[in-house]
């Protein structure tokens, strides 16, 4: 691309800084959003790393029905930071803080975040927050599972769990101080000729993502906070024996914690629409639907939550209100489903890495999607309620829906970061691996919850120990599937093959810049003379097919 | 959406981000922010409410709440946040005398509403710990207690800020402005609580 000699001062350049960042800048309190995206996304892949071996603790524990392993309260501390690292500490972190720090101000032309301090400022309060969550261990854990309902959470390893209280309201109001950022970035700092029906569809995705962080975010943090006092100062909001209210509890953290499962799905779904049809070389179907189905996600699934509480004396008005909004709810995420299918349609595809798992995460997703909706319907929820069949669910949701979305993204958008390209037969490797790890993993502990055998507990019934020894096996190779992966990151990044600033030929403004981009993006601003998804129109491509 | 470059379009993209519209964000950013902090608030409101339908009696017989003081702190609040949008309009006239000298006055009358809450606490016989609606009492009524505070601590920030010549003026006053917002929200904030934990006992 072009660019006119312009000095940084015509610009608007807002800050001093060196003409390209070191090592050590990524250790300090930078302001460039680029350099917080590599900061999140490279802490929260060591958090999901220390969240996969506490898996294998489980998984391992979970080889044979007795517990001879680890001491049973280790199993729950185990269980409980495993969730809560993974959420918070892995998906949310690396899609929101990561990808979309990365992505969106170089997708809208903007030179960095509205607030790029406060963006900083939110990426390293999580830091404590990890701490923490880590330091909770050697006071014994969190036990009473990554929901901490009261009772258990009020009488068990109370130091623990106070600290583990802390770090989540720590991590939650990055997460606002981000979704502030996101949402002001996106609506003022549009480079102009970029107008709202020409926004990447993953900016979209973080809009919806940012409303849902914005609104439901500060609920659970009030419920926390009301836990946090009851453990430590006497109070007895959550204790029935004083007139508290448990279940109360549980309205409020379903509040965050549902509309949290959008959280870490919607800017998945935004990375998807933007592979896809790169990869694919058609545009995208249905770019309204799929922009306007993320608001309708974001905005039924704020009347959701009472979906997981089926089972805690729930009045049947309740139940039939959130059965009814949970399959509605279903809609919008099929309208995508299907947009992306119909974007696949005879397109000239590219099975690259990232394609790989964009399509892994379409199979996965659907399969956790079909068994999300049998686990919206209350009838069918009470009959497996805390069982593994819950288990499966959200592990193919988050797993093969989040984490295969991530992993897209990684291997989409890394010669962007890195200026390298990633090897792709390693990628294939890693595809392969953790394909079949994930189903070998998930897929019987469908058949293991509906035949009873409950969830969060060190011990079984014996007559189920085959199926968990397949799933032991599926997880270990999911581990093992990791290592292709960092050993590709790793080896790509010092000696892969230099990237060009758009190897992939796509279309949106990321691409318009160097790989990786400069400090403030561009010399000049690009500006916008087509839509995001324009492909199949360039002859030389179309004469080829 | 390729970056077609020549070099005409280019000067106007780059003209819209001059850092002076820049600071314009901060409002907007405060706003969003404190949509979201209503948010907690409006949770303990709820648990608050659902507490009250479910318990006998509310606010149980030792642990009744007294009006006149919490009546005159309302006034108080409600008042300063008339008396700080005129040090809002002062500035944007380019009176940072008249801005000191409002602001001042907020923070007094702020000032006087924590110590009124903090002689409340210290009369009223019972404490955090004495029962569920206590414990509610105290926590709603000490959080907002803690927005009073920093709100004090932002006019103040203000008022350090305005000592310098030329700092604020009818072009630059973000700073004053969102600690205005702020002290409203904290304001209105007030209101509901004032009515949900001290009037509806009336009821």
């Amino acid at each position: 691309m072009a660019q006119a000699n312009i000095t940084s001062d015509m610009v608007g350049q807002s800050f001093p800084h060196p003409d390209e960042w070191k090592w050590y800048h990524y250790f300090t309190f930078n302001i460039d959003h680029k350099v917080i995206g590599i900061q999140y996304l490279v802490t929260a892949f060591f958090f999901y790393l220390v969240g996969g071996v506490m898996a294998l603790v489980m998984r391992s524990e979970l080889a044979t029905p007795s517990a001879d392993l680890v001491d049973p309260n280790f199993y729950n501390a185990m269980l409980t930071n495993h969730g809560t690292i993974m959420i918070f500490f892995w998906i949310v972190p690396a899609a929101i803080g990561g990808f979309g720090n990365y992505l969106v101000p170089l997708m809208i032309g903007a030179r960095d975040m509205a607030f790029p301090k406060l963006n900083a400022l939110a990426f390293w309060i999580t830091v404590p927050a990890g701490l923490m969550i880590i330091g909770s261990l050697f006071f014994g854990g969190a036990q009473a599972g990554w929901t901490s309902y009261p009772p258990l959470s009020r009488i068990t390893a109370n130091t623990a769990q106070s600290m583990w209280i802390l770090a989540i309201i720590l991590v939650g109001t990055s997460s606002i101080m981000g979704a502030v950022n996101f949402l002001v970035t996106i609506w003022k700092m549009r480079v102009p000729s970029l107008k709202w029906d020409q926004l990447p569809l993953f900016c979209w995705a973080m809009v919806a993502t940012s409303i849902l962080a914005l609104f439901s975010t500060p609920v659970l943090a009030a419920g926390l906070t009301l836990l946090l006092f009851d453990i430590n100062f006497g109070t007895s909001f959550f204790d029935p024996d004083k007139g508290g209210d448990v279940v109360m509890y549980q309205h409020l953290f379903w509040f965050y914690s549902h509309p949290a499962v959008y959280l870490m799905i919607l800017p998945i779904f935004g990375i998807m629409s933007e592979v896809i049809p790169v990869h694919a070389r058609k545009p995208i179907f249905g770019y309204k639907a799929i922009a306007y189905s993320s608001l309708a996600i974001c905005l039924v699934g704020l009347f959701v939550w009472v979906h997981h509480m089926f089972t805690s004396g729930t009045p049947p008005w309740m139940r039939m209100f959130f059965t009814v909004s949970t399959l509605i709810v279903s809609v919008p995420t099929g309208v995508k489903i299907f947009s992306w299918v119909a974007t696949l349609w005879g397109g000239k595809i590219r099975l690259n890495s990232a394609m790989l798992f964009a399509i892994g995460l379409l199979a996965m997703f659907v399969l956790g999607g079909l068994s999300g909706v049998t686990l919206g319907t209350a009838p069918v929820d009470i009959h497996v309620h805390d069982t593994y069949y819950v288990v499966a669910h959200f592990h193919y949701v988050l797993f093969g829906g989040s984490v295969f979305g991530l992993y897209a993204g990684l291997y989409h958008w890394f010669p962007k970061m890195t200026g390298r390209m990633m090897n792709e037969p390693l990628g294939k490797l890693h595809f392969v691996m953790t394909f079949i790890g994930t189903n070998l993993t998930f897929l019987p502990m469908h058949e293991l919850g509906l035949k009873g055998m409950p969830r969060r507990v060190a011990m079984y019934d014996p007559q189920f120990q085959y199926i968990n020894i397949i799933c032991t096996i599926g997880a270990f190779l999911l581990g093992l599937s990791v290592l292709p992966f960092i050993i590709n990151a790793v080896w790509s990044w010092r000696n892969g093959p230099k990237a060009s600033g758009n190897p992939w030929n796509a279309k949106t403004l990321e691409w318009t810049t160097a790989s990786p981009p400069i400090i403030e993006n561009w010399n000049v601003l690009p500006v916008v003379t087509e839509g995001p998804y324009e492909y199949g129109h360039d002859p030389a491509e179309v004469s080829s097919s | 959406m390729q970056g077609a470059i020549d070099s005409t379009p280019d000067t106007i993209a780059v003209e819209e981000f001059q850092p002076s519209e820049h600071h314009d964000f901060r409002v907007l950013g405060l706003i969003t922010f404190l949509c979201s902090e209503f948010l907690m608030f409006a949770g303990f409101f709820v648990l608050f409410l659902v507490f009250r339908a479910e318990a006998a009696a509310w606010p149980p017989e030792e642990t009744e709440v007294e009006l006149l003081l919490p009546a005159i702190n309302t006034v108080i609040l409600v008042a300063s946040s008339f008396v700080i949008h005129l040090g809002d309009t002062a500035v944007k006239q380019g009176d940072v005398k008249g801005l000191r000298k409002w602001y001042i006055l907020t923070v007094a009358m702020g000032a006087t509403f924590l110590v009124g809450q903090v002689y409340e606490y210290l009369t009223l016989g019972y404490g955090l710990t004495t029962n569920l609606f206590s414990n509610c009492f105290y926590l709603l009524t000490g959080f907002h207690g803690l927005h009073v505070f920093i709100g004090l601590l932002l006019m103040l920030g203000v008022l350090w800020r305005s000592r310098r010549e030329g700092h604020y003026g009818t072009e630059h006053h973000t700073g004053v402005e969102m600690a205005e917002i702020y002290w409203h929200f904290v304001d209105v904030v007030w209101i509901i609580l004032f009515s949900l934990i001290y009037l509806l006992t009336l009821i």
